[in-house]
C-alpha cells in the first residue's frame, strides 16, 4: 500500500525519531511510504485556542495537500481527533462547500498510527523487540475521540521482551491541553504532578503513548525532577529490533 | 444580561485557581469526595445494559424540550394554574429577586426555609432577602454546612464537598453553640435533625427549586437524599419554587428517563431515596399556596445560539465535575459561581456576562472526560471551544487585544503554517534562536514572557539540529530507499 505520511508539524520539529519510526515500521511490512513536502499542521493549536477563523486556512491547506492521497497516517491521535472532531464543522464555519466535501471525502483515509496498523493494515505483531518495563500512557484524544481501546496495547503485547505494566488512573489527563498548559499553567502543572506520580509507581524504565504532545509534558517533569525514566512514542518502541536501551 | 453576584468575585479562573491550589485541605477533600462517588457513579453505570440508549433518550427528550420550550412554558403555565398553582415570569435575578420576597412579604414572613435551589445561589437571593430583613435558612446539610459557615457552595448536588467532618464539627460547634458535639456521622446528623426540625415546625414559607417541570400536567419534581426536601415541600403553608426555564420536560413519561440517569450520574444512586413529584395544591395536603417563578437570567440567548444551545440540555447532575481532572485539582470555587466544573466553564460565562467569565472557558484541558459521562450528551469540549472563538473574537476588536501578545503570536503561527515554505524557514529560525535558551544539559529550563509558565515545572526538549523534513530531504537526495532508511533510522533510544 502507498502510504501518505503526515507527520505533524510539533513530530516534524521536535520529535523526528517518531517519524523515522514510523516509515521504518511501515517499509518493513512492506508497505510505500511518501513524504509530501507540502505538509504544514492540521491547525489545532490554533481552533481549540479560540481562533477559528484563523484555523481555516491551515485546514484549507491540509486538506489541499492529501485530496488525492491514497492512505494517510500521523503518529498523533489529538491531530487525527482535531480533523475527525472538527474540520466540517470548520468548514462549514466558513461557508466553505467545497471544502467540506473534500473533508468528508478525504478523512475516511486518514488513520493515526496505529489504528493504520491493526484496523486497516490487520497487523499486531510489526516483529519488534524491545526488553524493557513499559507503562502506557493513554491519552485523552485516543480513548475518548478516536476511541482505539486495547489497540495500542495489543500492539505492546507482541512485542518482544517488552514488559507492560499497568498504571493508576489510566483514564485521566496529563494536564497538556495545548496553550492550556500555559494558559492555565499552575493547574496544567498540579495535574502532570499526579500523572508523573503514578507513572514513577508502575517502576517503568519508559513511558509510551500514542502521542509525542502529552510525552513531551510528562517527560518535561521527568527530566526537571532528574529521575531515569525515559518516554518514547510507540512507533519507536514498534520500529525497534535490536533493543538498545 | 443580569449583573454579576457580588458574593462571587470577578477573579480570572487562573488566579483564583493558583489560591486554592495551594490548599492541600480543601484539595485532599476534594479529590477524595470525587474519587468516592466516581466509583460509585461508575458501578451503577456499568449495571445497565442500556446506558448508551438511555443517554441518547435523554439527550433526544432535553434536545426536543428546548426546541419548543415557547410551547411547553405556556403548557406548563396552564397546567400549574388549573391545579391551584401561581406561575410568575422573571426575566432576570432582579426581577426573580423582587417576585420572591414579595410573596414572602405578603405574608409577613420574617424567616423561610429554602431547599435544593441553586438557581437562588445564581440570583444572590440570600443576600436580597438579608438585606430586606428577611432571614432564610437552609435546610438542605450540604447547604446548611455552607451557610453556617459563611462560605460558598463548591459543587452543586454535593455543596460541601470541600469540607470533611472534621471542619463540619467545627462549624456545628461553633453556630449551633454544642461545644461538646463528636465528629461521628450520627452525632452530626442529629446535630442537624434538632436544628432544623424546629425551623421545619415553626416557618410558614418555604422556597425550593426543582429539578423538573412537566409541561403536560403541570408537574414539579425535586429528587434528594435527605428527606429534608420532603419537609420543606409540605410542611410550610406558602411553597415558592425557583425554576430555570430550560427545566421542563414535555410530558411524564420523560420522568422515567431521567430519573434513571440523574440519581445514577449524580451520586451513584439507582434511585434517590426520596422523589417528590407534587402539582398545584391540594385540600389538606400539604402547601395551602404554591408560585412558580420561571426565571430567564440570560436563558433565552442560549437558546438563540445554535452552538451553545446544548448547555441547557443539562439536568445538573454534576458528573462531569467528578470527572474532571481540573476540577479534581481546584475544586469549585477557583470557578466564582454557583455552576463550577466544565459544565460552570460554559454555562457561567453564558448566564452573567463573557466579561465575568472570559478565563472559564478557557479553564479546561479539553480531555473529553465530561462529555463521556454526561447523561445528556452535551459536548462539553465543542461548546468550550465555540466561546473561545467568541472570547477571541471579542478581544480582537479592541485595539490592545489585537496588539496582545496571543493575537499577534498565533496571527504570526497560522501565516507559518499555511506555507510549506515558511514553516520550514521557522524551524531553522527555532533551531539558531533557542541556543540562548538550552542549558547544558541540551534542555530548556527557563522561558521568557508568556512560555515561563511551562518551564515553572517542566523542561522542554531543545529543537533536534535536524527536522524530519530535513531528513526525508537528505533521504531522498541519497537515493533513499528502504535499506537507506533502516541504517540511517536509529533504535529508539
Amino acid at each position: 500500500m502507498r502510504i501518505s505520511l503526515f507527520i505533524t508539524c510539533y513530530n516534524d520539529t521536535l520529535f523526528p525519531e517518531t517519524g523515522k519510526s514510523v516509515v521504518r515500521v511501515l517499509e518493513r511490512l512492506g508497505h510505500t511510504v511518501e513524504f509530501r513536502k507540502e505538509q504544514t499542521c492540521c491547525g489545532q493549536m490554533h481552533w481549540n485556542t479560540g481562533y477559528l477563523h484563523e484555523a481555516v486556512p491551515i485546514i484549507r491547506h491540509f486538506v489541499g495537500v492529501y485530496r488525492d492521497a491514497e492512505t494517510v497516517v500521523a503518529p498523533s491521535s489529538s491531530c487525527v481527533s482535531m480533523m475527525r472532531d472538527h474540520y466540517l464543522k470548520a468548514a462549514e464555519m466558513a461557508g466553505d462547500a467545497k471544502l467540506a466535501a473534500d473533508v468528508e471525502a478525504l478523512l475516511p483515509r486518514v488513520y493515526e498510527f496505529t489504528e493504520l496498523l491493526v484496523k486497516r493494515l490487520g497487523v499486531e505483531d510489526v516483529g519488534a523487540t524491545f526488553p524493557h518495563k513499559v507503562t502506557l500512557h493513554t491519552s485523552c484524544h485516543s480513548q475518548r475521540s478516536l476511541h482505539l481501546g486495547d489497540i495500542p496495547v495489543r500492539l505492546l503485547n507482541k512485542v518482544r521482551g517488552l514488559e507492560l505494566l499497568s498504571i493508576e488512573n489510566p483514564q485521566e489527563c496529563c494536564g497538556f491541553g495545548g496553550t492550556f498548559s500555559i494558559k492555565n499553567a499552575d493547574v496544567s502543572s498540579a495535574m502532570l504532578a499526579e500523572k508523573v506520580r503514578t507513572v514513577l509507581n508502575t517502576g517503568a524504565e519508559v513511558c509510551t503513548a500514542v502521542d509525542n504532545s502529552c510525552l513531551m509534558h510528562i517527560y518535561g517533569s521527568l527530566h526537571r525532577q532528574r529521575t531515569l525514566v525515559r518516554t518514547a512514542h510507540i512507533a519507536e518502541i514498534l520500529a525497534s529490533t535490536g533493543g538498545q536501551a | 444580561m443580569s449583573a454579576p453576584q457580588s458574593h462571587w468575585t470577578n477573579r480570572s479562573f487562573p488566579e483564583a485557581a493558583k489560591e486554592l491550589l495551594a490548599d492541600s485541605q480543601i484539595r485532599r477533600n476534594v479529590r477524595h469526595a470525587t474519587d468516592v462517588i466516581q466509583a460509585k457513579r461508575n458501578r451503577v453505570v456499568g449495571e445497565l445494559p442500556d446506558w448508551e440508549a438511555l443517554r441518547e433518550a435523554g439527550s433526544a427528550i432535553r434536545a426536543h424540550a428546548l426546541e419548543h420550550l415557547d410551547e411547553y412554558l405556556v403548557e406548563f403555565e396552564r397546567n400549574c394554574t388549573r391545579a391551584g398553582g401561581t406561575v410568575h415570569w422573571a426575566r432576570d435575578a432582579a426581577e426573580a429577586n423582587r417576585i420572591i420576597l414579595g410573596l414572602i412579604q405578603r405574608h409577613q414572613a420574617k424567616e423561610v426555609i429554602k431547599i435544593k435551589t441553586m438557581t437562588s445561589e445564581e440570583i444572590g437571593l440570600n443576600r436580597h432577602l438579608e438585606a430586606n430583613g428577611v432571614r432564610p435558612h437552609e435546610t438542605d446539610l450540604a447547604e446548611l454546612i455552607v451557610q453556617l459557615g459563611h462560605d460558598k457552595p463548591s459543587h452543586f448536588v454535593v455543596p460541601a464537598l470541600h469540607k470533611n467532618r472534621q471542619q463540619v464539627r467545627e462549624i456545628f460547634q461553633r453556630e449551633m453553640h454544642l461545644p461538646e458535639l463528636g465528629d461521628k456521622p450520627e452525632d452530626l446528623c442529629a446535630a442537624a435533625r434538632a436544628y432544623l426540625r424546629e425551623k421545619y415546625l415553626r416557618i410558614k414559607v418555604a422556597v425550593s427549586g426543582a429539578n423538573f417541570l412537566v409541561a403536560e400536567n403541570g408537574a414539579v419534581c425535586i429528587v434528594e437524599s435527605e428527606g429534608n426536601g420532603r419537609m420543606c415541600l409540605t410542611l410550610p403553608d406558602v411553597l415558592i419554587s425557583l425554576v430555570g426555564i430550560e427545566k421542563v420536560l414535555p410530558r411524564f413519561r420523560d420522568l422515567e428517563v431521567v430519573l434513571q440517569t440523574l440519581p445514577r450520574s449524580a451520586t451513584g444512586e439507582r434511585m434517590n431515596p426520596y422523589n417528590s413529584i407534587w402539582t398545584g395544591v391540594h385540600e389538606g395536603d400539604g402547601p395551602k399556596e404554591f408560585h412558580v417563578v420561571l426565571l430567564d437570567n440570560g436563558r433565552s440567548p442560549i437558546l438563540a445560539d445554535g452552538e451553545a444551545r446544548q448547555t441547557l440540555k443539562c439536568i445538573r447532575c454534576a458528573a462531569c465535575l467528578n470527572a474532571c481532572p481540573v476540577y479534581h485539582q481546584t475544586g469549585g470555587h477557583a470557578y466564582e459561581s454557583a455552576y463550577p466544573g466544565p459544565i460552570g466553564a460554559i454555562l457561567t460565562p453564558q448566564l452573567h456576562s463573557m466579561e465575568q467569565g472570559r478565563t472559564l472557558p478557557y479553564a479546561s484541558s479539553l480531555c473529553g472526560a465530561c462529555y463521556e459521562v454526561c447523561p445528556v450528551k452535551i459536548n462539553i469540549p465543542e461548546v468550550l471551544i465555540h466561546l473561545r472563538g467568541k472570547v477571541v473574537e471579542q478581544d480582537q476588536k479592541t485595539l490592545g487585544g489585537k496588539l496582545g501578545v496571543w493575537n499577534v503570536g498565533m496571527q504570526a503561527a497560522a501565516f507559518v503554517m499555511s506555507s510549506a515554505q515558511r514553516f520550514t524557514l521557522a524551524q531553522h529560525m527555532g533551531q539558531l534562536a533557542q541556543k540562548i535558551f538550552v542549558s547544558k544539559s541540551g534542555f530548556i529550563e527557563r522561558l521568557p514572557f508568556m512560555l515561563s509558565g511551562w518551564t515553572q515545572t517542566r523542561d522542554l526538549k531543545a529543537l533536534p539540529q535536524q527536522s524530519f523534513r530535513d531528513w526525508w530531504a537528505e533521504r531522498e537526495s541519497n537515493g533513499g530507499d528502504a535499506t537507506g532508511a533502516a541504517k540511517e533510522s536509529r533504535d529508539a533510544k
